[in-house]
């Protein structure tokens, strides 16, 4: 359960990019998280309404998007989708595949704010 | 009201990344092979780390230790027993070690004066993979006990790990423990991954984890 954990460093994040937008709320905040990232996205949410309570991200809505695992594979030469994490082979060849290119993102992706207009 | 959406593109872990950078640089520059162990609770760390510093040091090798734990300096005080420096670090409930943690604990240590350091992580065998403490070598322990299929139940641990111990194989009979089928699924999970079947209590596969300490220990000198 170290979801809390990450949800803290994103509250953490997305308040220091605040500053630069004073007086905006924000809307969305939106993760990549690979497959192989240890994550529970149940776990995320319930941590999330939690960890932004009384915080400038009160009020918005998580959105995470799961990456796909992708691993290089040498015989084929070309990086392939690892679909069960049960086995690293490659889909098409069968061969065992350990480079990783993708599948371990905690990534904060983007925030969609509201800013307050400027009165002239 | 205007709405933008602001591109972050930001690792969430960056902070623990960052210091885990700094601290792979400093034992990179001391020399000393850092290794991070991690399993479930009761696999046996404790055991086979007290194990593995009591003969490196008969074999006149500069071993310390770093053991996490949620509460109490049971192991600790366990490991110093074999007359390795060792600190006991307390998450408080935290059910994983992070950088900023190790980095605290080192106050003190003249790291050039070490060959090896091994960090023992909270029994756990989820979050701490997306944790990097800085080590050289991850270290995933299972234990004859554990169920042969455990490396398919917990994929993002294993596949994370550089290297594979199975414990207490001096009781692996008694278990029914199916050792082909062990190996089999630890390399479905991290194909050619380095394995070594070890008894903390008998000393059993002692010898080739010494080894290869040893091996990776020149590989950082050179």
């Amino acid at each position: 359960m170290h979801e809390l954990s990450i949800v803290s460093g994103v509250v953490d994040s997305v308040t220091e990019t605040l500053v630069a937008y004073p007086g905006a709320t924000v809307k969305e905040v939106r993760l990549r998280i690979g497959a192989l990232a240890s994550v529970v996205e149940d776990s995320l949410q319930f941590c999330y309404g939690l960890a932004i309570e009384g915080t400038p991200l009160e009020g918005s809505v998580l959105v995470v998007k799961t990456v796909p695992v992708i691993a290089h594979c040498e015989p084929c030469r070309q990086d392939v989708e690892i679909v069960s994490l049960q086995s690293f082979r490659c889909p098409r060849c069968d061969e065992p595949v350990s480079d990783l290119r993708q599948g371990r993102e905690l990534e904060i992706e983007s925030i969609e704010i509201d800013e307050v207009e400027e009165t002239a | 009201m205007t709405t933008r959406i602001v591109e972050l593109r930001r690792g969430i872990l960056k902070k623990n990344d960052e210091l885990a950078a700094g601290l792979r640089e400093r034992f990179t520059t001391a020399g000393v092979l850092v290794l991070n162990l991690v399993s479930s609770p009761g696999t046996g760390k404790t055991a086979f780390l007290e194990r593995t510093l009591r003969e490196l040091r008969a074999g006149g090798s500069r071993a310390a230790a770093l053991v996490g734990d949620l509460e109490t300096d049971n192991d600790a005080r366990r490991l110093a027993a074999s007359g390795a420096p060792v600190r006991q670090i307390n998450t408080h409930g935290i059910c994983h070690l992070e950088a900023e943690m190790v980095s605290k604990h080192l106050d003190g240590w003249e790291l050039s004066d070490l060959d090896f350091l091994f960090i023992e992580n909270v029994g756990n065998l989820v979050c701490p993979s997306s944790y990097d403490l800085g080590e050289k070598i991850r270290v995933a322990l299972l234990s004859v006990t554990e169920g042969e299929d455990k490396p398919l139940k917990y994929p993002t641990l294993f596949n994370s790990a550089d290297a594979a111990v199975i414990t207490k194989m001096d009781i692996a009979e008694a278990c029914g423990f199916e050792h082909d089928a062990a190996l089999r699924n630890i390399h479905e999970i991290r194909p050619g991954i380095r394995i070594f079947e070890t008894s903390a209590k008998t000393g059993a596969g002692m010898a080739g984890w010494l080894e290869y300490l040893a091996e990776e220990r020149a590989a950082r000198k050179a």
